[in-house]
C-alpha cells in the first residue's frame, strides 16, 4: 500500500514539473511571437519612411532611386530573403545619409524635419527590437535543448525558433540626433 | 502609458540606482505618463507621491557585504497587490538579479517586462547555485537594458542573451547653469565621493598630491563626501594639509556649483564602477575631467577625447597629468568644450526617449502586465476561482 502511495506521489511530482516546464515554454513562445511582431512593425516603419523619402523628391535623383529600390525590395521580400533585403536597406540608408549636408538638405524641404525624426526613430528602434527578439529566441532554445523537453515533446508543434540576423547599423549622422 | 518601476534598494538610503529611478520617474511624469515606483522603505520615511512602500528592507549579509533586501511572504504579497492595483502597461525592474523586490516581481508578473542591469559584478557563487531558480524568472524579461557597453559584456557572459545599451541620465542643464562659487575657484582640484571607501580612490590622489602641490604652488584640493578627514590627510606632509579643504556632504546645488568652479575634476576610482555618473555630471558642468582608465570610465569619456585618462592606481601618472592640466588653460578649455558637447547624449531628453522607445517596442502587440497565476498550484489543476 505504502509503495503505491509513493508511486502516486512521485507521478504527481513529475506531472507538476512537466506541466510547469510546458507552461514556461509556452510563455517563451508567446514572448517570441510578441517580439517578432514588434520587430516586423519596426522594420516596416523604417521601410515606409525610407520609401517616402525616396519618392518625395527631396534627395538627388541617384540617391532617390537607390533608396526607393532598397525600401521597395525590403517591403516586398519573401520570408527567406527578408534578412538580406533589410540589410541592403541599412546599407542604402548609410550610403545616402553618409554626410551631414544631406541631412540638412532634407530638413530644409517642407515636411523634411518630420520625416527625418521618423527615420531617426526607426533606425534606432530596429536594432532594439531585433536584440529583444534574438534574446527571446536564445532563451527558448536553451529550454528546448533540455532532455526532459525533448523526451516528452513539451514544445508540441511549435517550430524551432530562429534568430533574425541582419546588418542594422544606423547611419552615423542620424544616430546622433535620434530622440534629441 | 501606465508604467510600474521596481527599485530593489531601500529608498531611505541614498544611492546611484535610487537617484536614477527618482529622476526617471520624474522625467516620465513630466511627459504625462502615469508612474508608480515600488521600493523598500521604512514606514516613517516621507515618500514622494509616486512611490509605494514595499515594507522595510532587512539587512542581510550577502555577497561580501551587508545588503538591505526585501523578501519573504509579506513582500511577495505586497508585490502582487501592487501589480494588481497598478494595471500597468509595462513594468521596469532594476537590478533583477539581486535577491530582492526585482526578483520577486519577476516571479509574480507576466506581460511586458523591461529590466535594467546596473552593476557588472563578477559572477558570484550564489548566482551560480541559484541559476536554475533564477533562469525561469529572468526569461520572462522581454527587454534588457545595460547601462554601459561594459555592463552589457558582463551580462552577456554571465547570463547569455543580449541587451541594448542605454546610459544613465543626467539633467545636463542643471549642472551647466549652476553659478560658480568664487572661493572654490583658482587652481582648484575637485573630488566628490566617500572618503573612507578605498575604491573611490582618494588614497591614490593623496599619494599624488605632494608632487602636484610642489609643481603648482597655488593648487588646492576640495573634497566633498562623508568619512574621516583626519585619517585621509594622515599621509600628507603637515605643511600641505591646510591646502586640502573638506566640505563634508554637499547638497545637489552645491555639488553643481563645486563642479562649475573647479579647474580639474579628478576621479581616481580603482574599480567596481559600471558607469560613472559623476564624470557625466562633471562634464555637464564644464569641468575638465581627469579619470582613471577603468573600462567604464574610458567609455563615458569617449576613450579619452572628452576627458583625460591616467593608468589606474598609478599616483605618478595622475600627478603628471594633473600638473600638465593645471598649467595649461588652453588644454583645459578644449577638454571642457569637447566634454560639454559629448555629454549631451547623457541628457534625460535623450536617455528618456530611448527608454520610452524600449517600452513602446515591448508593449507593441503585447497584453498589459498581470499577476502570473500559472505559478499557483490550484490554477494548475483548474481549481482557482476568478
Amino acid at each position: 500500500m505504502t509503495t503505491l502511495i509513493w508511486i502516486v506521489a512521485a507521478l504527481v511530482v513529475i506531472g507538476v514539473y512537466l506541466s510547469w516546464t510546458a507552461g514556461r515554454l509556452d510563455r517563451l513562445h508567446s514572448r517570441i511571437d510578441a517580439a517578432r511582431a514588434a520587430l516586423d512593425a519596426q522594420l516596416l516603419r523604417r521601410a515606409s519612411v525610407a520609401q517616402e523619402l525616396g519618392t518625395a523628391g527631396v534627395l538627388d535623383p541617384a540617391a532617390s532611386i537607390v533608396l526607393y529600390q532598397a525600401a521597395h525590395a525590403a517591403r516586398q521580400a519573401e520570408e527567406e530573403h527578408r534578412e538580406v533585403a533589410e540589410s541592403e536597406l541599412s546599407q542604402a540608408l548609410r550610403a545616402v545619409f553618409a554626410e551631414a549636408p544631406q541631412v540638412d538638405a532634407v530638413r530644409e524641404a517642407p515636411g523634411g524635419e518630420e520625416s527625418l525624426t521618423e527615420l531617426s526613430e526607426a533606425v534606432r528602434r530596429v536594432p532594439m527590437a531585433r536584440r529583444f527578439h534574438n534574446d527571446a529566441v536564445r532563451a527558448a532554445r536553451a529550454v528546448r535543448k533540455h532532455r526532459v523537453v525533448r523526451w516528452f515533446r513539451l514544445a508540441g508543434h511549435a517550430p524551432f525558433p530562429m534568430a533574425f540576423e541582419m546588418d542594422d547599423e544606423p547611419p552615423a549622422v542620424l544616430e546622433s540626433r535620434a530622440g534629441g | 502609458m501606465r508604467i510600474g518601476i521596481v527599485c530593489p534598494y531601500s529608498w531611505d538610503v541614498p544611492g546611484g540606482v535610487q537617484f536614477h529611478i527618482r529622476d526617471l520617474a520624474e522625467h516620465l511624469i513630466r511627459l504625462g505618463h502615469e508612474v508608480s515606483v515600488l521600493a523598500p522603505a521604512d514606514d516613517e520615511t516621507p515618500l514622494p507621491p509616486f512611490v509605494v512602500s514595499a515594507g522595510r528592507a532587512v539587512p542581510v549579509p550577502y555577497n561580501g557585504s551587508v545588503a538591505r533586501l526585501n523578501f519573504g511572504f509579506l513582500s511577495a504579497a505586497r508585490v502582487r497587490r501592487w501589480l494588481h492595483d497598478g494595471d500597468f502597461d509595462v513594468i521596469h525592474i532594476h537590478e533583477p538579479t539581486s535577491p530582492s523586490l526585482g526578483l520577486l516581481t519577476c516571479w509574480a508578473a507576466q506581460g511586458p517586462i523591461v529590466a535594467t542591469f546596473h552593476t557588472s559584478n563578477p559572477r558570484s557563487r550564489a548566482m551560480i547555485a541559484a541559476y536554475p531558480i533564477l533562469q525561469p524568472a529572468l526569461e520572462k524579461i522581454s527587454a534588457r537594458i545595460a547601462v554601459s557597453e561594459y555592463a552589457r559584456r558582463t551580462l552577456v557572459e554571465h547570463l547569455g542573451g543580449d541587451a541594448v545599451v542605454i546610459p544613465n541620465g543626467v539633467d545636463v542643464d542643471f549642472f551647466a547653469r549652476a553659478e560658480p562659487k568664487q572661493e572654490w575657484q583658482g587652481g582648484t582640484i575637485g573630488f566628490i565621493g566617500r572618503i573612507d571607501e578605498p575604491r573611490k580612490g582618494l588614497p591614490v590622489l593623496m599619494r599624488a598630491l605632494p608632487k602636484i602641490f610642489a609643481a603648482c604652488p597655488d593648487a588646492r584640493l576640495l573634497v566633498a563626501g562623508r568619512g574621516d578627514e583626519e585619517e585621509a590627510v594622515a599621509g600628507l606632509p603637515p605643511e600641505m594639509r591646510d591646502r586640502v579643504e573638506f566640505l563634508g556632504m554637499v547638497s545637489d546645488e552645491d555639488k553643481a556649483r563645486l563642479l562649475r568652479s573647479v579647474d580639474v575634476y579628478v576621479a581616481p576610482n580603482t574599480g567596481g564602477e559600471s558607469f560613472g555618473i559623476i564624470l557625466v555630471e562633471a562634464m555637464s558642468a564644464g569641468a575638465p575631467v581627469l579619470a582613471s582608465d577603468l573600462d567604464a570610465f574610458a567609455q563615458v569619456l569617449d576613450q579619452g577625447s572628452a576627458g583625460e585618462l591616467f593608468a589606474n592606481e598609478d599616483a605618478d601618472a595622475l600627478a603628471a597629468a594633473a600638473v600638465r592640466l593645471l598649467g595649461d588653460p588652453q588644454q583645459r578649455a578644449g577638454l571642457s568644450e569637447r566634454g560639454s558637447t559629448h555629454v549631451r547624449r547623457f541628457d534625460w531628453s535623450r536617455v528618456g526617449a530611448d527608454i520610452l522607445a524600449v517600452y513602446e517596442t515591448v508593449t507593441a502587440g503585447a497584453a498589459s502586465v498581470a499577476t502570473d497565476e500559472r505559478t499557483s498550484l490550484r490554477a494548475r489543476f483548474g481549481l482557482a476561482r476568478d
